[in-house]
């Protein structure tokens, strides 16, 4: 990489010349090394902030204002259960006591062909009619703004009567990252109305007997 | 090419010198992923951190600008509420500080401790639960945080594998004070889902 380029000279008269010794050094792996750090702190401040998912919980009523919630025709209630190594069970309708049998539950999982099967055959309607707009936002066919776009979604959601009410239930033995998951899926599969809510003394039973 | 290393030379000298560093974090937390791109705002929030072992940390930023000294007033609460007195260094060591967990009582060695290894000996976590028909100490944060700075967020950042009962609590402490929209702080992971994938 340094050179030294010796000048080659010839002998002038009687005079002797001194020799020139003159170092020419390759600076260029030093400026790689230079644009590589440089990249790699743009890049790295720029990634520190991380991301949120923001979701809203239902107010916790006091007991005598719960008479007053409207009636969710069971047809529509998709109820999951979370549980210990990222376990799901779910099933349709409500789980009474008082009114047996008791439903069976259904053992499925976070893969693909997991709950979010279950999911977006229950909202096949509303997740057709959200992800044909998005589509046609993205190709240029329909041109809206930015917040007209989502309250065009948050509209559908709210005239949606057909997807499923989903109710999220965790047992103790549930890792925070299923909560996470699930909710995930949610936004994924486009459910209009979802809430966590507290398991109930059935459900923990029904989970006893679940299909491991 | 001399000319080149130089001007390289300045910027990265540059960005050195204007990245500042971020205070110790309490804890180290690997979040969950989820398709969510909302960035989380840097100003005006409340950051309950869990990790992995069910112990609670805490955050707030100091907000929107450096007249509102949001930490110190919340701390002057805390430390009137549970009879502990802090010098006006103590004060502002913790205004510049970030996440911290620890009961009260240790509070002011934690931050008189000048050994990293000393201060980290110190975060232990925030204590949960109630204590003779007195709310929880946790509760006690969220609560003055929340006089504090009324325009604060919450944010809960957990570990994937924390024990979702820990979070619950947190988060029915919340909606006791009646705060019913939270943040998770989650790792960007992108789901591709088409019509096509409507099972038949």
């Amino acid at each position: 990489m340094a050179e030294i380029i010796q000048e080659e000279k010839g002998k002038k008269g009687g005079k002797r010349r001194a020799k020139k010794f003159s170092t020419h050094i390759d600076m260029t792996p030093m400026v790689d090394l230079m644009c590589l750090l440089i990249t790699f702190f743009m890049l790295t401040t720029a990634f520190s902030k991380s991301k949120v998912m923001v979701i809203t919980m239902p107010e916790k009523d006091p007991i005598d204002k719960q008479k007053d919630q409207p009636k969710i025709p069971a047809w529509r209630t998709l109820n999951i259960l979370l549980t210990e190594n990222d376990q799901v069970y779910y099933y349709i309708g409500s789980a009474d006591p008082k009114k047996p049998p008791l439903p069976t539950l259904t053992k499925t999982d976070f893969s693909k062909d997991g709950i979010r099967k279950v999911l977006l055959d229950k909202n096949r309607d509303l997740f057709t009619q959200i992800v044909t707009f998005r589509d046609k936002r993205q190709s240029g066919k329909l041109v809206v703004a930015d917040t007209t776009a989502d309250q065009e979604i948050k509209n559908m959601k709210k005239n949606d009567a057909k997807g499923p009410i989903v109710l999220i239930k965790a047992d103790d033995k549930a890792k925070y990252k299923d909560i996470v998951d699930i909710i995930d899926e949610m936004a994924i599969t486009n459910i209009a109305s979802y809430a966590i809510v507290d398991i109930t003394p059935v459900e923990l039973d029904m989970l006893k007997t679940a299909p491991k | 090419m001399t000319p080149m290393v130089d001007l390289f030379s300045v910027l990265l000298i540059f960005l050195l010198l204007t990245a500042s560093f971020r205070p110790q974090e309490a804890a180290i937390i690997t979040t969950p992923n989820s398709v969510s791109e909302k960035q989380a705002p840097d100003k005006d929030i409340m950051t309950i951190i869990v990790d992995k072992s069910g112990k609670v940390f805490y955050n707030i930023d100091n907000g929107k600008d450096t007249t509102t000294h949001t930490r110190v007033n919340v701390l002057t609460e805390m430390a009137k509420q549970y009879q502990v007195s802090f010098t006006k260094k103590e004060l502002t060591d913790f205004g510049n500080m970030a996440s911290f967990g620890m009961p009260m009582t240790d509070m002011k060695k934690w931050l008189d401790a000048t050994d990293a290894k000393a201060k980290e000996a110190f975060q232990v976590g925030i204590p949960t639960d109630s204590v003779a028909g007195r709310a929880s100490e946790l509760a006690m944060w969220i609560r003055f945080s929340r006089l504090a700075n009324l325009n604060a967020e919450v944010a809960i950042k957990g570990d994937a594998e924390t024990n979702y009962k820990v979070v619950k609590k947190v988060m029915d402490m919340l909606q006791a004070n009646k705060v019913n929209k939270f943040n998770l702080v989650t790792s960007l992971e992108k789901e591709e889902v088409t019509l096509k994938d409507i099972p038949k």
